[in-house]
C-alpha cells in the first residue's frame, strides 16, 4: 500500500498518500461506529422506554399502559408507540384500557442546576396525583431529600391544580410553603434544609401546569378515553 | 513472538507492571485528572469509568500497533484521534445499552475519554512502536493502574460521603454521612490526600535506602 | 429567573457550576499553567476565544448531523472539527495580527486537546441549547475558566515564598488549594434560585 512505502523513505510523502491513509482510517472507523450503533440501538431504545414507563407509572397510579402525545398551541397529536422521544406528554391507561391521567414534564432552576420533574395530572379530580424527579444534581443529603422524603412526596398524592373559570390559567398557583404551614390544597409542604429545591419543584409544577393544563383542557377532545387492551384478561 | 528481532522491547512483566505503580497514570504522572475527580463520587461509577477507559486503551493500542507501518508519520496524531474517538463512541453506546442509570451518572464524561491524555500518550509513545501483544499488555497495565486509582478515590469518597461501598451500607443508620466527600471539593481533597500519602511513602523509602547505604559504607 | 435565560446560563457556567472547580474540566492547564498571573490571564483569553469558535462550529455540525440522522458520528466530527478549526484560527491570527499571536500563540495548540473545549461542545448538545444560548454558555465557561486559573495563579505566586513541608510540595498542595477554592465556589450555589 502507498502508506507502507512512505514510511520507509524519510522524504516528504505526496499529499495524495496522506489523504488516502486518512480516508481509509476514517472509513474503517465509520464502519465500526455504524456497526456498534446498529447492534446496540434496540437495547438502548428498550432501556429508554423502560425508564420512561417506570416514571410515568409512578406518577399515574394504577396505570399499566402508556400512549405518547405531542401537545402545543396547535393541538394534541397522538404519536406512534415507539416515537416516545418526540412526545412531551404521556397518557396513562389502567389494565381495563381506561384513561387514568396525563404525565407532563416540568423544570425549574434548583440549588445547583436545573431540576426536571414528571408529574401526573388527573382530569377527574383536577389535581396532580404524583410527582417524580427525572433529573437533578442537588446536594446529597440535603437537596436530594425531595426524591425520597415520604412526607414531602405525600404532597403530591392530591395537589389541587384546578383551572380558573375561563380555563386559561391555574385558579390558584401552586406554591411551596414552610413545613407545617400548609393550609390550602394547592400548597406544597416544603422540606427544611432543602428549601431551595422544594421551592424549585413547586415552581416547576406551577410554570408547567399553568402553561400545559389550559392547552390540555382545550384539546381534551383529541384524547383517546379508552384504548383496546391487546393482552386482555381471561 | 518474544524473540522477534524487530522488537524494540521484549515482552516482560515490566511491560504490564509499568502502569500499575512506577508510572501510574494518575498518582505519578497526574494525567487524565478530569474523569478521576468528576465521576468518582461512588465506587460503582469509578469502576465503570475505569473499565471503559481500559477498553478504549486496549482497543486503540491494538489498532494503532496493527497499523503502525501503514499510517504515514505526518498524519499519525489525526489518525490516532480518529481511532480513539471510534472506540469511545462504541463504549458510549455499549454503556447506554447496559444501563441507562449508569450512563446518566457518568454523563458526558464517557465521551470525554477521547481527550484523556493517557490514551493518546500511550498510542504515541508505546503502541506506535511495539507489537500488538506488547501494546495490549502495556495498555492493560495502564488501564488497571487507572482503574485502581479511580477505585482508591471512589471508595474513600463513597464510604465517607454516603456511608456505603458499591451501594451496600456499611454503617448503622445513625451514621451521618460527610456529604462534602461526594461534592466537588471532596474530590480535590481526597486526591490531594492520596498524593500526599504516596509522597510520604516515597520519602520514607528513600530515607531507608540512604540509611542502608550509609550503614554499608560505614562497615 | 427563567431556567433557560441567557443570564442564568452564563452565571451557571461562570461561577455556580464553574467548569474547573465544580465540573473538573480543563484540569491539566489549571494545574500546569497557573504558576504566573500574567500567563494565566493570556491562557484564559485564548480559552475564551477558542471556546467561542469551537462552540459555534459544534453547533453548526450538530445541526447538520441531526438533519441527516447521523448523530452517531457526533463525537468523531466534534473532535476533528475542533482540532482543525483551532489550527486554522492559529494560522489566521499569525498572518493577521502578529501581536495577538505572540500573546495567545503558544497556548492555542495546548488548548486543542483540553477537555474543557470538547466538554463545552458535548454539554451544549446534551442540554439542547440554541445558538445564542450556546454563545452565552461558551463565554460563561471561558470566563469561569479564566477566573479559576487566575485565582489559583494568585495563590500560587504567594505560596512561592511560603515555607511548606517538603512532602506536600507540588501537586498535593495545588490540589488542596483547588479544593479550598472549590469549597468557596459552593457558596454561589442557589444564586438566582427561586
Amino acid at each position: 500500500m502507498s502508506g507502507q512505502e512512505t514510511s520507509k523513505q524519510p522524504a516528504r510523502p505526496r499529499s495524495s498518500s496522506l489523504i488516502i491513509a486518512l480516508t481509509a482510517i476514517s472509513m474503517t472507523s465509520g464502519l465500526l461506529v455504524v456497526l456498534a450503533f446498529q447492534l446496540t440501538l434496540p437495547r438502548i431504545n428498550l432501556n429508554k422506554q423502560r425508564a420512561l414507563e417506570r416514571a410515568v407509572f409512578t406518577v399515574l397510579p394504577e396505570s399499566t399502559v402508556r400512549k405518547n402525545y405531542y401537545l402545543d398551541t396547535d393541538g394534541l397529536t397522538l404519536l406512534p408507540d415507539d416515537s416516545f422521544a418526540q412526545a412531551n406528554v404521556y397518557a396513562g391507561y389502567n389494565d381495563q384500557g381506561t384513561f387514568t391521567g396525563m404525565a407532563i414534564e416540568g423544570s425549574a432552576r434548583g440549588y445547583q442546576d436545573i431540576v426536571k420533574v414528571l408529574y401526573g395530572y388527573s382530569f377527574e379530580n383536577q389535581s396532580i396525583v404524583g410527582m417524580t424527579v427525572l433529573q437533578s444534581s442537588e446536594t446529597p443529603g440535603l437537596g436530594d431529600k425531595v426524591e425520597t422524603d415520604p412526607e414531602f412526596l405525600a404532597n403530591f398524592i392530591q395537589l389541587d391544580a384546578r383551572l380558573n373559570d375561563a380555563s386559561s390559567a391555574l385558579a390558584n398557583p401552586i406554591v411551596t410553603v414552610k413545613r407545617g404551614k400548609k393550609i390550602h390544597p394547592w400548597q406544597i409542604d416544603g422540606i427544611s434544609g432543602a428549601t431551595v429545591t422544594s421551592k424549585a419543584i413547586g415552581a416547576a409544577l406551577r410554570d408547567s401546569a399553568g402553561q400545559m393544563l389550559p392547552l390540555l383542557v382545550k384539546y381534551e377532545s383529541s384524547l383517546e378515553r379508552t384504548i383496546p387492551i391487546s393482552k386482555g384478561h381471561e | 513472538m518474544v524473540n522477534d528481532p524487530r522488537l524494540p522491547e521484549p515482552l516482560s512483566w515490566d511491560t504490564f507492571q509499568q502502569g500499575l505503580w512506577k508510572e501510574n497514570p494518575v498518582f505519578v504522572m497526574l494525567l487524565g485528572l478530569c474523569p478521576v475527580l468528576a465521576v468518582t463520587n461512588n465506587a460503582m461509577n469509578a469502576l465503570a469509568m475505569g473499565l471503559a477507559t481500559t477498553f478504549v486503551l486496549i482497543c486503540s493500542g491494538v489498532l494503532v500497533s496493527l497499523l503502525r507501518k501503514v499510517i504515514p508519520k505526518q498524519v499519525r496524531i489525526a489518525s490516532y484521534i480518529i481511532i480513539i474517538a471510534t472506540f469511545v463512541t462504541i463504549v458510549d453506546y455499549a454503556i447506554q445499552a447496559i444501563s441507562l442509570d449508569l450512563y446518566k451518572a457518568l454523563g458526558a464524561f464517557i465521551q470525554l475519554i477521547v481527550v484523556n491524555c493517557i490514551i493518546l500518550g500511550r498510542a504515541e509513545a508505546y503502541a506506535s512502536k511495539n507489537t500488538i501483544v506488547n501494546a495490549s499488555v502495556n495498555a492493560l497495565g495502564m488501564g488497571v493502574g487507572f482503574t485502581f486509582a479511580l477505585l482508591c478515590l471512589g471508595g474513600v469518597r463513597e464510604v465517607f460521603g454516603s456511608g456505603s461501598l458499591f451501594g451496600f451500607s456499611l454503617f448503622a443508620p445513625s451514621f451521618q454521612p460527610w456529604s462534602i466527600f461526594v461534592l466537588p471539593p471532596g474530590g480535590f481533597f481526597v486526591l490531594a490526600f492520596w498524593l500526599f500519602l504516596f509522597s510520604v511513602i516515597k520519602e520514607r523509602r528513600k530515607a531507608a535506602a540512604q540509611l542502608k547505604q550509609e550503614a554499608g559504607n560505614a562497615s | 429567573m427563567q431556567a433557560d435565560s441567557l443570564t442564568f446560563i452564563f452565571l451557571n457556567a461562570f461561577i455556580i457550576n464553574n467548569f474547573v472547580l465544580a465540573m473538573f474540566l480543563g484540569l491539566c492547564p489549571f494545574l500546569g499553567v497557573s504558576a504566573k498571573l500574567k500567563t494565566a490571564w493570556n491562557m484564559g483569553l485564548a480559552v475564551i476565544f477558542v471556546m467561542l469558535v469551537s462552540s459555534t462550529c459544534a453547533y453548526a455540525i450538530n445541526t447538520l448531523l441531526v438533519r441527516y440522522n447521523l448523530e452517531f458520528l457526533r463525537l468523531i466530527c466534534y473532535i476533528a472539527v475542533i482540532a482543525s478549526s483551532v489550527q486554522l484560527v492559529e494560522m489566521a491570527i499569525k498572518k493577521l495580527s502578529p501581536a495577538l499571536f505572540r500573546m495567545l500563540g503558544i497556548f492555542l495548540p495546548l488548548i486543542t486537546t483540553n477537555c474543557a473545549i470538547l466538554g463545552l461542545a458535548l454539554f451544549q448538545t446534551n442540554r439542547e441549547y440554541n445558538f445564542t444560548q450556546c454563545l452565552a454558555f461558551s463565554v460563561g465557561a471561558g470566563a469561569g475558566f479564566t477566573l479559576a486559573l487566575m485565582l489559583m495563579a494568585g495563590l500560587r505566586e504567594k505560596l512561592e515564598l511560603a515555607d511548606v513541608p517538603d512532602v506536600t510540595k507540588g501537586a498535593a498542595l495545588s490540589l488542596t488549594l483547588a479544593g479550598l477554592l472549590s469549597l468557596a465556589f459552593m457558596g454561589f450555589a442557589g444564586l438566582g434560585g427561586q
